[in-house]
């Protein structure tokens, strides 16, 4: 396949960036999107160019690093699928594909396609734990935990933190990301105590960091590679109006 | 490396540090955190919800009495009179009516400082660019936003004109397209007897059908209650209902009275 690449270069947070066009030979439909790049990068490095800077680590899906907005749309065409995941068969040969990075003023462009994405860090910070003693793994059996929430628990745990539910709302929102990082420990028996200052201390790091409000659009929900709900979202806001009114925290 | 200081941003070092590893659980600290998220986008879309449900359910009856047309002149003009007497003697005239002008008043201020706050804030979230912010012209509508959705603030903002103009018309007598009547009945058979008078309501009603479809339901899950991908179905469904009720019960009157079965 000979595919057209536009891609989005800006040499560090200050400069300002543009589109360059690529052309990629030879790429085979079973290359990953990253493989594509990386061909891309072998060519441009044999030419004495600068490679394209992106952001990749595990390429299996599950660690959040890519992060590439493809045709417009955060992690590609494919549903349910991180940038590393998604295949070149899904393009056809002589496309020409965009590829920009997550854009929130709140992730600001390091180089190319990597953006920084500490403020998320800075959101579980605010609230992403649970007062538990440690030591030894507790006993299985002592303290039951509802099939129901733990489902729900797993359903908010497995989001990877990559950014794509703030790369596609219109809003800016990352409320997404906030509403399964609260809801993993706040489903759970063991992250009740702090269940009413996480969800405040998180939404306030959230609106502190530059995020926009969410407009239950599901804009995310739609690139999210993991399949996190939209209830999540509204899980947190209840938990947010619930630790409002009732100053039992 | 200098480069690597500037990744953690100073300005948010302080804060996060306190609330991580700072003061311990139930003290002071949960003030702070309560007067901060009285401010957060959340507490400002649950005030915009309740301020627009509470809209929702003045338009239900609103709608309902607009449906007393069809009992004629009489009905309809005695209905208008009701208004202003209901709550008598307890309250004096024109009490009750006062009560839901400033509840509704009242409510309508929450709903717009609540939606230029909110905007502004998605405005400085996406540079000023929203949904558009890419170089690339592709999927420039988005995945599965619907029409609805993305048309929430420009609509709200025709149904805050069209508000003004219909209070001027058909509550003031102010515009009195077709003629001014002290009977409220004729005003409305007046008003409605002209094309672009109906034509200007009718597009101004549809703005309002989208607005409560996207509104009735974001309104609902700002508020908590989307719980479920099922909950979610049926959250849909009475938006779609209630978007659909009001948007219908609102254009037969004018309809009708132009079609000319009520005169």
């Amino acid at each position: 396949m000979k595919i057209t690449l536009r891609i989005w270069r800006q040499h560090d947070r200050e400069a300002a960036g543009r589109m360059v066009s690529y052309g990629v030979d030879g790429v085979s439909p079973d290359m990953s999107f990253l493989e594509m790049l990386d061909v891309l990068n072998e060519q441009l490095t044999a030419a004495g160019d600068d490679p394209v800077a992106f952001d990749n680590d595990c390429r299996e899906g599950i660690c959040g690093m890519c992060s590439l907005v493809i045709n417009g749309i955060a992690h590609g065409p494919e549903g349910l699928t991180a940038s590393c995941q998604l295949y070149m068969r899904h393009f056809s040969d002589g496309d020409t594909i965009d590829i920009e990075p997550w854009r929130s003023p709140s992730f600001p462009i390091l180089k190319d396609l990597i953006v920084d994405r500490s403020a998320f860090d800075r959101i579980i910070q605010a609230g992403g734990y649970i007062s538990s003693p440690t030591g030894a793994a507790p006993d299985a059996a002592a303290m039951l935990v509802p099939k129901k929430d733990a489902d729900r628990a797993f359903d908010a745990a497995i989001c990877i933190g990559c950014g794509a539910c703030v790369a596609a709302c219109p809003n800016g929102s990352a409320m997404l990301f906030t509403g399964a990082k609260a809801t993993h420990l706040g489903a759970l028996p063991q992250g009740q105590i702090e269940r009413n200052s996480r969800s405040l201390a998180m939404v306030n790091q959230h609106d502190a960091e530059g995020f926009g409000g969410c407009t239950e659009i599901g804009e995310c929900t739609a690139v999210c590679p993991v399949g996190i709900p939209l209830d999540m979202i509204s899980r947190l806001n209840g938990d947010v109006l619930s630790a409002l009114r009732h100053n039992t925290t | 490396m200098p480069g690597a200081c500037e990744i953690a941003r100073p300005r948010m070092l302080a804060s996060w540090l306190d609330r991580a590893y700072g003061r311990p659980m139930g003290t002071g600290n949960v003030v702070g955190l309560r007067s901060t998220a009285v401010r957060s986008s959340v507490a400002l879309h649950a005030a915009m919800a309740v301020s627009g449900l509470i809209m929702v359910l003045f338009l239900l009856a609103h709608m309902y009495g607009n449906l007393k047309i069809f009992e004629g002149r009489q009905a309809f003009d005695g209905y208008s009179g009701y208004l202003r007497e209901a709550g008598e003697p307890l309250l004096p005239r024109t009490g009750a009516l006062w009560i839901v002008r400033v509840v509704l008043l009242i409510s309508v201020l929450v709903h717009i400082y609540a939606a230029f706050t909110l905007w502004h804030r998605s405005r400085s979230a996406t540079a000023g660019k929203g949904g558009w912010r890419y170089e690339t012209t592709k999927n420039r509508r988005g995945v599965q936003r619907s029409y609805a959705s993305f048309t929430m603030r420009w609509g709200g903002v025709v149904v805050g004109l069209f508000v003004i103009y219909h209070l001027l018309h058909l509550s003031a007598d102010y515009i009195a397209p077709g003629g001014a009547s002290p009977s409220p009945y004729q005003r409305v058979v007046n008003g409605f007897s002209i094309w672009w008078v109906v034509l200007s309501y009718m597009i101004a009603l549809i703005a309002l059908g989208f607005h409560l479809r996207h509104g009735v339901w974001s309104a609902f899950a700002s508020l908590g209650t989307n719980s479920s991908v099922a909950r979610r179905r049926v959250l849909n469904l009475v938006a779609t209902f209630v978007a659909l009720l009001i948007l219908v019960g609102f254009l037969i009157p004018p309809l009708v009275i132009f079609a000319g079965w009520v005169r």
